[in-house]
């Protein structure tokens, strides 16, 4: 029985909702069971959130377990590191070229880890870097950078590409549809 | 075609399936998605009560009219319920009542972890426990069948993981159910002692009825497997169990109070060894040994914090029996490994352009002591802001400081305020401020009027006038509220104003009497049209005095010794207030 694990993490109001909104609408489609587990609340105002999603014939808990994931899609770098021991040993990190310093980086009581990519290939990650916000920006509007990173994705995940942009059509409000294509387009690339 | 719909949505579709007309609530993390999702059913009248005491009171009055009512609310909510709540229990139901408890195990979004079994049992009402979405929806349409088979209001429990959880879910149609002619039962609904006390002996009678349900109930089922192991579970804690020990034969209690001791005694009797899962207290386990069971629970699971596949498969691993080793054995998450660990935490912040940064700053330059309340406010608490003293429940704030001003005398009472939002204060903050009045505490309160219930995602309130609904009757005015409870000193200004606010703060301190200072200005997050363009540092007149970084701001940062700002600022200009050198400006004029 095997069990597919994804985390899409990223920091509060960087769009991570959504992206993972998308990608189970793909996995439902093509006919899995799946689960999916965000926490709301209080994160979301700028700390630190996760996503996570699994899908299989079977799938008990929405918890992905420690060194599971396939995949961790990493809207922040610092969020990459935080959330590395997740990802299973050689697994995927596709990590946005993005820094956003957390308060604690701010008051200058924690220093914010710049060799942050290093260490992450060197705890042997397959780590992608993508800079979502140039190419958000040449598919026309800065804020689709979910879904440049949710086109990286596609890249290492089974579905054809009819299936995302279905799934793009019926999940994400019509007005940015064309915008959101673009920018998948990009990342998929 | 199977729906993922996440354990909130799938309550709120198992309302609508079973014909439920009410619905109730005051919003609160994680159970605020439920009533929205309900408001979006026509059938449906649901509301945002002005509390979660009004909202039980609402959905009671719904069933005794003979409709099916479904009543939401965080655990600590359940608390502010308490009193409806148990005499309900006592009156029993017409149309059926189901009460929806999200615990939060964790903490994620609140102020404890209280385990709510603990106050469904002290009420006397049945529990039932959905592990997934599909029997978040199931449960919650029997739940209306059971509350008026055994004329009783029904607690189903969910928690943060099952109401935020995602899974799929096979969706039925809508029970048409007529309204019987209403009849009316005085010795069912006035509870003066002569009637209550036979529904008192009813009430045992009922659980007793219910115990012999919990017997036959297919919600409590028997998953055979490996007979070394047996554990009893429930909840979130069976998706964990089944993860990660899929062998070991399971009793998994849908219906969770009361519970079904010969079933159980049966499940022990098959069993080598026997476990408790559950999450937080040991509710069944304490139970269990009170009947006299062998049994193994938070010597080896944790009684803080939420359960997580891998703590599941630590505690069943580590060494059996109950030897003092095994005893002060206390499980613990697994360590990640170092690299993470030297992650800094991001903790979260007030959004940029927040008018609660501003009188945090003023509060914390005053150096006052601020008895705070329950908002997104209550993050004025972190550092660099670091200015709330006390945050304890909703509404807390201001008999607070009423309480420190009484104990420390006036002196202390000139350096301390208290804070609450707009939403707070009519939760629960109206009977504090009356206290204040009538007992001549001459404290200082701020409320925070950001027109809107920011932190459980902008819903709408009593002060804004318009209902969960859309429709628009009549805002509550704070102003004329604080006055007629007998305030006579009411102001309001904008937090932006920062001289302003700071001024008014020390003549109201002053003030030998109660005072209010209204803080007015809309939350950055609904206020689209303040949006403006980032705001920029001009390097040359910067002096690095870092005055703008006390604001907090995540927008603003020190990057190679020099002020930068990032593209989410909101332009909101409060750095540029708080800046003496005036080196923070548009962009367009440099
Ligand atoms: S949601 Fe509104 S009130 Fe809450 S922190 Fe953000 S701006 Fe402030
Ligand atoms: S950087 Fe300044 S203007 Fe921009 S949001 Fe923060 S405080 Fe407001």
């Amino acid at each position: 029985m095997t069990v597919n694990n994804i985390l899409i993490v990223g920091v509060g109001g960087q769009g991570t909702i959504l992206a993972s909104r998308v990608l189970a609408a793909v996995i439902v489609q093509a006919g899995y069971e799946v689960k999916v587990s965000e926490i709301h609340g209080m994160a979301q105002r700028g700390g630190s959130v996760v996503t996570q999603v699994r899908w299989g014939e079977r799938v008990f808990s929405p918890l992905v377990p420690l060194g599971a994931a396939g995949v961790v899609l990493a809207f922040e770098k610092l969020e990459a590191l935080r959330w590395l021991p997740w990802l299973r040993p050689g697994g995927q990190m596709l990590v946005n070229d993005q820094r956003i310093d957390p308060m604690p980086v701010l008051t200058g009581a924690a220093v914010y880890p710049e060799d942050a990519l290093a260490r992450l290939s060197a705890a042997g990650a397959a780590v992608t870097l993508c800079d979502g916000y140039a190419l958000a920006l040449r598919a026309g509007n800065a804020k689709a950078v979910n879904m440049v990173l949710l086109g990286l994705l596609s890249r290492h995940l089974e579905f054809p590409l009819s299936a995302w942009e279905s799934a793009l059509r019926r999940t994400a409000p019509e007005k940015y549809l064309a915008v959101n294509l673009a920018a998948f387009a990009l990342g998929r690339d | 075609m199977k729906q993922l719909m996440t354990g909130n949505e799938a309550i709120a579709r198992g309302a609508w399936e079973a014909g439920v007309l009410v619905c109730t609530a005051y919003p609160g993390t994680p159970s605020t998605e439920i009533t929205e999702n309900a408001a979006r059913y026509e059938q449906i009248y649901a509301e945002w009560s002005p509390n979660e005491k009004v909202a039980l009171e609402v959905g009671l009055g719904a069933s005794i009219a003979g409709g099916r009512a479904l009543v939401a609310m965080k655990h600590v909510g359940v608390n502010v319920a308490a009193d409806p709540l148990f005499t309900a229990a006592y009156t029993g139901v017409t149309g059926g009542l189901v009460l929806v408890s999200a615990d939060d195990p964790g903490m994620h979004s609140s102020q404890n972890e209280q385990d709510n079994r603990h106050l469904a049992r002290a009420a006397k009402i049945p529990v039932l426990e959905p592990a997934d979405s599909q029997e978040a929806k199931d449960f919650t349409k029997y739940a209306f069948a059971l509350s008026e088979e055994y004329d009783t209001p029904v607690m189903l429990r969910i928690t943060t993981r099952v109401a935020h959880s995602q899974s799929l879910v096979e969706l039925g149609e809508r029970e048409e159910r007529t309204l019987a002619p209403y009849v009316k039962n005085s010795h069912k609904y006035v509870m003066i002692p002569a009637y209550a006390r036979p529904r008192h002996t009813a009430v045992e009678a009922r659980l007793t009825a219910l115990g012999h349900l919990a017997e036959t109930t297919p919600l409590n089922r028997v998953e055979w497997g490996d007979r070394s192991i047996g554990v009893v579970t429930g909840g979130i804690a069976y998706q964990y169990l089944k993860e990660v020990r899929p062998e070991v034969s399971v009793l998994k209690l849908g219906l969770s109070y009361p519970l079904p001791r010969q079933k159980i005694t049966e499940f022990a009797r098959s069993v080598t060894r026997l476990y408790v899962a559950e999450e937080l207290e040991d509710f069944w386990e304490s139970q269990l040994r009170a009947w006299g069971l062998d049994v193994c629970g938070k010597e080896i699971f944790p009684r803080t914090g939420e359960l997580q596949p891998e703590i599941v498969a630590a505690a069943l691993a580590a060494p059996l029996g109950h030897s003092p080793a095994s005893l002060e054995h206390s499980p613990t998450p697994p360590t990640p490994p170092a690299a993470a660990l030297e992650a800094p935490a991001r903790p979260p912040v007030l959004c940029p352009g927040c008018p609660h940064r501003a009188l945090f700053y003023v509060l914390r330059k005053m150096r006052l002591v601020v008895a705070g309340d329950i908002g997104c406010y209550t993050l004025g608490c972190l550092e660099p802001l670091d200015s709330v003293d006390t945050t304890i429940c909703m509404g807390a704030s201001i008999g607070t400081a009423i309480g420190m001003e009484k104990t420390r005398g006036r002196e202390f009472g000139r350096r301390l305020v208290a804070v609450i939002g707009d939403s707070t204060f009519i939760h629960s903050g109206v009977t504090g401020l009356i206290d204040a009045v009538y007992n001549n505490a001459p404290i200082t309160l701020l409320i925070l009027d950001n027109r809107t219930t920011g932190m459980t995602g902008h819903q709408d309130n009593p002060v804004t006038g318009r209902t969960l609904q859309g429709e628009a009757y009549r805002e509550i005015d704070l102003t004329r509220l604080c006055r007629a409870v007998g305030v006579d000193r009411v102001t309001t200004v904008d937090p932006f104003d920062l001289k302003l606010l700071e001024q008014t703060i020390r003549a109201e301190l002053a003030a030998e009497e109660p005072s209010v200072i209204i803080t007015r200005r809309k939350c950055a997050l609904i206020d689209r049209e303040a949006v403006r363009p980032p705001l920029r540092v001009e390097r040359d007149k910067c002096t690095q005095c870092l005055r703008c970084m006390r604001l907090g701001c995540p927008c603003l940062a020190l990057r190679e010794g020099e002020t930068v700002i990032d593209a989410q600022c909101t332009g909101c200009g409060l750095c540029a207030r708080v800046c003496a050198a005036g080196a923070i400006g548009e962009a367009g004029e440099q």
